[in-house]
């Protein structure tokens, strides 16, 4: 587990000071896949550094299983670091060595003995599924193939936190869909627990439980990504969930009654939701604004819908609703 | 006095000097060059390595005042002009050699000309190398000195090699002014015969060998470069 607390950091620059990040407090819990989002800025990059302490907080702790890692010294640190380690939006892998060679790197730094190493690299080449690269070069690879070299090297030294930073910026999006798929795996069957860095909202809705939104330095929302995504509270998660501005509604006729509707992990399998509702209860309701995503098969998001003024109807409709399962309903009053 | 150069009487000459002496001059040019480099880059490598890891964000900050003398002594080493500073360290050559003049004894200002501006060329080397593969390595564990051994120096191997050849045929045209201080080779014998003996064609011709010379060291220190850099695609 690790605990997030009270972390503030604040840079000396010869322009002044700049707080990047003001009094976090987070909860990692073992086997979370845990998404830190922000847009650039927000101090994504420097939240995941005071983590392995590449970045010394300058108030505040972080505690890996109850250890304050700020208390290390920079041997015990180096140490802390096999069991949390790192891949990169840039790969960055040593460009001069092959790519068996690179996983071992780690280990080398370790002590492990050259053959123990070796034989280390090749079961992680097999994880990452590329075998056949042990002799070539990151040079001789495409983006995909030198990220998932990347992560077998931060296997290697069999560390119980894996931390991604920006890890599937610089990928293509179906690349980016295959390494989060690795990452998944590697969560699921070798139980690593996932810290992932990301400005990509579609990363954190593939394959992360909980999410952290990070604003200007400060967590805005963190929670299940089920609830955040469903029902945003803060102004900057709002932003990240509905990119095109929520206002951007259809006006709303006089007299109209507005309700919000919110998915919450409904089953979307055959349920044409609004139109079911339209036949079953004759109630025709306008969509004035929807966003929805599906996760795995189950439905996210929001919707607001226009229904006439009768109390009768609106009653209706509410009890409709609600009864699917997992859909929360709220009248909205006033401008949405 | 091109006139005079080519006469058949001035070519036989030139060519019964050149036999005689050339084939040694050649290699004490070649002895000295690569003995004054290996040296240099003895000297120059730790010292490039530490004006990059010992900075204020190195992997192995120095005291400011450490690095402040390193520099100074550095910038100082390379601005004293290379005849004046053969005559300056006599002391210091009688003291490893045993003697001021002679051959051997001019591989001595060669290194102290030469370290300085290498630990130059190794700087710009390790400097070249992406910061974050450095903070890859710390985020992995590596201390200091693992940094050092197995990062920066392997990663930046190819710009080194470059960096070398530079080195090396610039210590390869300072070797022909320490024909000056009885210093042997290819300079010896452009001076002595070309510019004492106004043999003309004799210094002609050894500067001819010493151009081949540097086409040679470039051509090869550059194949080596390209082929040793695991970055392009071969």
């Amino acid at each position: 587990m690790i605990e997030i607390k009270n972390l503030s950091k604040t840079f000396r620059t010869t322009a002044g000071t700049v707080e990047a990040l003001k009094n976090i407090s987070l909860t990692v819990n073992d086997g979370d896949i845990y998404g830190i989002i922000g847009m650039s800025g927000a101090g994504k990059s420097t939240l995941v550094r005071c983590i392995n302490m590449l970045e010394r907080p300058t108030e505040g702790a972080v505690l890996m299983d109850g250890q304050d890692l700020g208390a290390l010294t920079q041997k015990e640190l180096r140490k802390v670091r096999r069991d949390v380690t790192m891949i990169f939006q840039g790969f960055n892998l040593l460009m001069q060595k092959t790519c068996l060679r690179n996983i071992c790197f780690p280990l080398e730094l370790a002590g492990v003995k050259k053959e123990d190493a070796k034989k280390r690299a090749m079961e992680l080449l097999e994880i990452v599924g590329l075998p056949d690269k042990a002799e070539n070069y990151p040079a001789q690879l495409s983006g995909g193939q030198q990220q998932r070299i990347a992560i077998a090297r931060a296997l290697a030294t069999q560390p119980k936190v894996l931390l991604c930073d920006e890890a599937t910026s610089a990928l293509d999006p179906k690349t980016t869909h295959d390494i989060l798929e690795l990452l998944k795996d590697i969560n699921e069957h070798l139980g690593i627990t996932i810290i992932i860095i990301t400005h990509q909202m579609s990363v954190v809705e593939e394959i992360c439980n909980r999410v952290a939104i990070l604003d200007g330095g400060v967590v805005a929302e963190e929670g299940d990504v089920s609830a955040v995504f469903a029902d945003p509270q803060s102004d900057a998660a709002k932003r990240l969930v509905f990119p095109d501005g929520e206002e951007e509604v259809v006006p709303v006729h006089p007299g109209e009654r507005v309700l919000r509707v919110v998915f919450n992990g409904a089953m979307a399998a055959g349920a044409p939701l609004i139109t079911q509702m339209a036949m079953d209860e004759k109630i025709a309701a306008n969509i004035l604004y929807a966003s929805t995503k599906c996760l795995g098969d189950k439905v996210y998001g929001n919707m607001l819908l226009g229904l006439p003024e009768e109390e009768e109807t609106v009653q209706r409709a509410v009890k409709y609703l609600t009864a699917t399962g997992n859909v929360l309903v709220t009248e909205v009053t006033g401008n949405a | 006095m091109l006139d005079k150069m080519f006469t058949s009487e001035a070519i036989s000459e030139a060519l019964t000097i050149l036999k005689e002496e050339m084939p040694f001059a050649l290699w004490e040019t070649t002895y000295v060059t690569v003995l004054a480099t290996v040296f240099a880059i003895l000297l120059g490598l730790p010292l490039g390595i530490l004006l990059v890891a010992g900075e204020k964000d190195g992997v192995l900050p120095l005291p400011k005042g450490v690095m402040h003398v390193l520099n100074v002594v550095i910038n100082l080493l390379r601005s004293i002009p290379f005849l004046i500073l053969m005559i300056l360290v006599f002391p210091l050559t009688r003291l490893i050699v045993g003697t001021s003049v002679g051959t051997t004894a001019s591989i001595v200002p060669l290194v102290i000309a030469a370290f300085p501006f290498v630990a130059r060329l190794v700087e710009s080397s390790l400097r070249e190398l992406n910061p974050n593969i450095i903070e890859m390595a710390q985020s992995m564990g590596a201390s200091p000195m693992q940094i050092i051994v197995k990062v920066m120096l392997p990663e930046s191997i190819p710009s080194l090699i470059s960096n070398f050849t530079i080195a090396i045929t610039t210590i390869l045209g300072y070797t022909a002014m320490s024909g000056i201080i009885g210093g042997g080779g290819l300079g010896k014998i452009a001076i002595n015969y070309g510019y004492y003996r106004y043999k003309y064609l004799v210094m002609l011709i050894a500067v001819i060998i010493l151009i081949v010379l540097v086409q040679v060291f470039q051509s090869v220190g550059t194949k080596l470069a390209v082929k040793l850099d695991r970055r392009v695609k071969h």
